[in-house]
């Protein structure tokens, strides 16, 4: 924690804001973020709704807080699938003959030439919109940032003494996999999860703006500016905060990540 | 003009720690001079420090410092860079990381001349294949245009002496200069650096190894923690060691007249006859290639219990894929081994396994062959296939065994030192009680007297439990003092076969040979002070 402690702490409290937003909504807001009130629709900030309130007269501050669970969710849903696949994937094609190899490394480099948001697009207008189609989208569109990295982690750590010197113990193959090879190659991955988590918020918003997510009334940031940007011209605080909610998460996950690579560059956590 | 560098009361700290403590030392024109001392002693500092490379956070003092006749002590970076390649050059243990991996070598030359402002511009490129020429590199136009990793370690060392003289410097501060290299490629090198001391220039040479400096040095300074415990002129160092740190160094240089012998103490050892009726391990016909070079081409060894059978040959010769055949964790492509008479290496490695314990491994660095999550008790425990309840009492044993304490168990190898990881790893191959152990290089990268120490260790555990080793070496007095019989190996192919006094006393292959005549001798086998128990 050398260096810079602002940034550490600044990026540190609002994450911790965020997860307690997730866990207990309850303790943020005592507002019913569904409870529609015509009569008080697009309200401006100030002391009932100290964001404000949508254009169904909704407290926009509820939804940002309780939609901080969906948005979250998802993004934490598709970043655990997309690491589980892709540590296995990526093992996979270390440990496998050269042919399997090569073609699971070609498919990751393939999948990787498409920009994230788009592939997952493209698999949610196959699929169908959704929640979990969103998860899985989003997840399939990540694997191969991890992939790769597990892939090139396998073959050092495979090539290594340890593992020959395993080998000459008599222990099998699954073994020495499970008890080497696979905790010696998730050196990098939590660094690369937390960066990951803020891109995966980012485009589960991003196609729940598109109507692709959970469907309304849930309060979704993205499904919250897709609904505001009508209001825009007469009400800027119904798209502003779920935007900036977005915003700040992603920020931070992306720094503290970026903080987290550079004090581990060069040698395993 | 008299002395080209002179200190007295050196004293070099970091951060308060004293490291160099107080030596006094001149070096005259002409003059090889050579520190010797282990791993910590100090002595890179006291030579980086003559050049004013003590490093960020040193503090230097000195009653007197003076370098090429002038007070080092008031010297500005910019005198000390007009110094370093005019004054005096550096030639380190690794050419690899002293020279630029991205820049060719004759360039690497060439900026020297350069920056000393030797010869003029356009005679620069033929100064630098002179200088090549001078050092014995072969082919010097083919060779300035390549970079250092196209080159062998021994053009590589070449190569950085020849930058090293590029400027004509009357002084070359060689630390290490021959480490890394084989035997007959450290003659070379050793005859290099007597060549240009014969032709003026003086030197000063670091090194651990006796052995190494005895042919070429004038005096000795012999280093323990900082201070200057031994000086003299070589012969006298060397024949007549005052100080029983020299001693002890001295005694712990393994060679024909150590076999027998405990290293550390001069005791002799109680050897168990080898079993010449039990074969434990033979290969016939063993060949393998990678792609169409041959590495291992028919290579026939057999290996008796409690027998230990050298292996020698220089970097290339097929040892380690030797021993990797040995091991089962390469297939060979023709011939075969087997263990206790069945076959080994054509078995299924379903097959295999459970008899893998059997030959167990110490490789040469042993950080490579830890899982490095893991501390010591883990890695132990690792090939022993006990309940959990027996499995620590057993990590203590074998700590105890190797004379590490229990609290070892707890640590990660990380925190060891290189005598100590060796321990581990000689403590982790015990385990499974095999019959044959395979010791890959398993103390060059150690000190002397450390090497001592695992040799002994290493000799204990035969005597102790009978098993039989392959011992594979490139340093021929090593094996000599380990080694029932011997294979040289040359190329991958094994040159010449026998007893290992027999074959070392009379080289029957010219090869053999050459790698006999290579080795540095250290004075210990006639000298007269050797005692058992001496220096410990």
């Amino acid at each position: 924690m050398r260096g810079n402690v602002l940034g550490w702490l600044v990026p540190g409290a609002l994450l911790a804001l965020l997860a307690l937003a997730v866990a207990a909504p309850g303790l943020l807001t005592a507002a019913d973020p569904l409870a529609a009130d015509p009569m008080d629709a697009l309200a401006p900030p100030g002391g009932a709704h100290w964001f404000g309130s949508d254009h169904l007269g909704r407290d926009v501050l509820a939804r940002v807080v309780y939609g901080a669970r969906h948005s979250i969710s998802i993004g934490v849903a598709a970043t655990v699938l997309a690491v589980t696949s892709g540590v296995l994937l990526g093992l996979a094609a270390g440990l496998s003959p050269k042919w399997l190899d090569e073609a699971l490394a070609r498919s990751f480099d393939v999948l990787s030439t498409l920009p994230e948001l788009l592939l997952a697009l493209l698999i949610v207008a196959i699929t169908g919109p959704g929640t979990m189609n969103v998860i899985f989208a989003i997840a399939v569109a990540q694997i191969p940032n991890y992939a790769r990295v597990v892939r090139a982690q396998t073959f050092v750590v495979r090539r290594s003494g340890y593992v020959e010197q395993a080998v000459t113990f008599g222990r099998s193959r699954l073994a020495i996999t499970a008890g080497h090879v696979l905790p010696n190659v998730l050196g990098p991955i939590p660094v690369l999860a937390t960066i990951g988590l803020g891109q995966a918020v980012i485009a589960g918003s991003g196609l729940s703006f598109l109507g692709m997510g959970p469907q309304p009334p849930a309060a979704e940031w993205g499904a919250m500016l897709s609904e505001a940007r009508n209001y825009l011209r007469v009400a800027w605080w119904e798209a502003f905060f779920p935007g900036l909610a977005i915003t700040l998460t992603v920020v931070c996950l992306t720094v503290v990540g970026r903080r987290l690579q550079r004090r581990f560059e060069g040698r395993t956590p | 003009m008299t002395s080209l560098v002179t200190v007295e009361d050196l004293r070099v700290s970091f951060g308060g720690a004293e490291v160099v403590g107080g030596i006094s030392l001149s070096v005259a024109p002409g003059e090889c001079v050579a520190i010797v001392g282990e791993s910590g002693s100090g002595k890179s500092v006291t030579a980086r420090t003559l050049l004013g490379l003590a490093g960020p956070g040193s503090e230097v003092r000195a009653g007197a410092f003076r370098v090429s006749g002038g007070d080092a002590l008031a010297f500005t970076p910019a005198d000390w860079r007009r110094l370093r390649g005019g004054f005096a050059g550096l030639v380190l243990q690794d050419a690899l990381v002293s020279l630029d991996p991205l820049r060719t070598v004759g360039a690497e030359i060439a900026e020297v001349l350069a920056v000393h402002d030797v010869v003029p511009r356009a005679r620069r490129a033929d100064r630098v294949l002179e200088l090549l020429d001078a050092v014995g590199v072969p082919e010097p136009a083919t060779r300035a245009g390549q970079y250092p990793h196209q080159l062998s370690g021994g053009l590589r060392q070449r190569a950085l002496i020849a930058s090293a003289i590029a400027a004509d410097p009357p002084l070359i501060i060689a630390d290490e200069p021959t480490t890394a290299l084989d035997v007959t490629v450290q003659a070379q090198i050793l005859r290099l650096l007597a060549e240009r001391r014969a032709a003026g220039t003086a030197l000063l040479l670091i090194s651990h190894d006796l052995a190494v400096v005895a042919s070429i040095a004038d005096r000795i300074l012999v280093m323990k923690d900082g201070r200057i415990v031994e000086e003299g002129p070589a012969s006298d160092v060397l024949s007549a060691p005052a100080h029983d740190y020299t001693r002890a160094l001295l005694a712990a240089v393994p060679s024909a007249a150590s076999r027998g012998t405990r290293l550390t103490t001069g005791a002799p050892r109680a050897r168990a006859t080898p079993d010449l009726s039990a074969r434990v391990l033979a290969g016939t016909g063993l060949a393998r290639s990678y792609g169409s070079r041959r590495v291992v081409h028919d290579v026939f060894f057999t290996l008796h219990a409690g027998e230990t059978l050298g292996v020698v040959g220089e970097s290339g010769s097929g040892k380690t894929t030797l021993a990797r055949l040995v091991l089962g964790l390469l297939e060979p492509g023709a011939g075969q081994v087997t263990l206790h008479g069945q076959p080994w290496s054509r078995r299924p490695e379903r097959a295999r396994r459970p008899l893998r314990p059997r030959i167990q491994l110490v490789s040469q660095n042993p950080l490579d062959s830890f899982d490095p999550r893991h501390t010591v008790g883990r890695l132990i425990a690792e090939p022993l296939r006990l309940p959990r309840a027996g499995r620590r009492e057993r990590v203590l044993d074998l700590l105890a065994r190797v004379g590490l304490p229990p609290g070892t168990a707890a640590r990660h190898p990380r925190e060891l030192s290189g005598g100590q990881r060796q321990r581990v790893a000689i403590a982790r191959a015990l385990g499974p009680r095999p019959d044959v152990l395979v010791c890959d290089e398993p103390v060059s990268a150690l000190d002397v007297s450390i090497q001592a120490q695992v040799l002994d260790l290493l000799a204990d555990i035969q005597d102790e439990y009978g098993t039989a080793m392959v011992f594979i070496s490139h340093d021929l007095g090593v094996v000599h003092h380990v080694a029932d019989r011997v294979l040289v190996m040359k190329d991958g192919r094994v040159v010449e076969e026998g007893d290992v006094t027999e074959v070392f006393a009379r080289p029957r292959d010219p090869y053999t040979r050459a790698l006999v005549a290579s080795v540095p001798r250290p004075a210990r086998a006639d000298a007269a002070w050797i005692k058992p128990g001496a220096g410990r």
